[in-house]
């Protein structure tokens, strides 16, 4: 993605730790501005799942933090940046399988140690930091194989 | 097999989506994980499921899933329920468990939305 490239949508979505009551609802949003775009199902399909698991990550794991939505023609770029616990290792962290899910979140379906994986594969580019205490940061890319998008 | 054809052989309550029975579905994915629903489940199939939570829909909803089948005498929590009338996703309750459920659909022709892991 070239930096000075006009963005065909931009946005910031923010999402509050521990909400667990409307954990997705920001995802759901982002699904609908891209649906909107005409972009394909497929495409749609990935994003949404990326922010969704980004975003059950940031309430899981974080006090606060936000969902970056950034399209241009060639691609989509989604950055989740927030305020929390952080991960001490991320190699481990990226292990299927390998989770520090508290009961509140296995409640919810989630903490079975696939979300990073998920969010890797399902992206075409994936960028991960991450300090202990202060928090995390996401950057993914989505292609769109697409050059007809509705502004 | 349509909605309606799942709701008579799973002697199950429509409690979202009656103006969908018509819908035709041909695949399906059981789990009460969604981390493996997103990563495995396709458009277009089932979602079988005990979990009752917002994140069913939710989850259904990222990735286009025809409709959702809670098993185990499971009902939907009032916020599930509110969730997936306003997304418009169908949720079908049976008391069958998910492994009757299963074969029944699969007896009808019903077929996992992948086979195995790894596989398309």
């Amino acid at each position: 993605m070239r930096v000075d490239e006009k963005p065909i949508y931009e946005g910031t979505f923010t999402v509050t730790g521990g909400n667990f009551d409307n954990a997705g609802e920001v995802s759901s949003n982002i699904k609908s501005v891209l649906k909107r775009m005409g972009l394909s199902r497929d495409v749609v399909r990935k994003a949404s799942l990326v922010a969704y698991e980004s975003e059950i990550n940031i309430v899981s794991y974080a006090r606060k933090g936000m969902i970056r939505l950034r399209v241009v023609p060639e691609s989509i770029l989604i950055e989740a940046i927030d305020e929390g616990q952080g991960i001490a290792d991320i190699e481990l962290a990226m292990q299927p399988g390998y989770s520090t899910a508290t009961d509140k979140i296995r409640e919810m379906g989630f903490g079975a140690g696939m979300g990073l994986c998920n969010i890797k594969s399902f992206s075409d580019t994936f960028l991960i930091s991450s300090e202990v205490g202060k928090g995390t940061y996401l950057k993914m890319i989505i292609k769109t194989n697409n050059r007809s998008l509705n502004s | 097999m349509t909605l309606r054809e799942i709701k008579e052989l799973l002697d199950a309550e429509v409690l979202v989506g009656q103006n969908q029975l018509d819908k035709d579905v041909k695949s399906a994915f059981v789990a009460d994980l969604m981390s493996d629903v997103l990563a495995f489940a396709t458009s277009g199939s089932l979602l079988i499921t005990g979990l009752t939570n917002p994140q069913v829909v939710r989850t259904a909803d990222v990735l286009d899933i025809a409709a959702i089948i809670m098993g185990r005498g499971k009902k939907p929590s009032p916020e599930t329920f509110q969730l997936a009338e306003e997304l418009n996703i169908p949720i079908i309750a049976t008391k069958y468990i998910l492994f009757e459920i299963s074969g029944r659909l699969y007896s009808k022709g019903i077929r996992g939305c992948i086979e195995k892991v790894g596989s398309k």
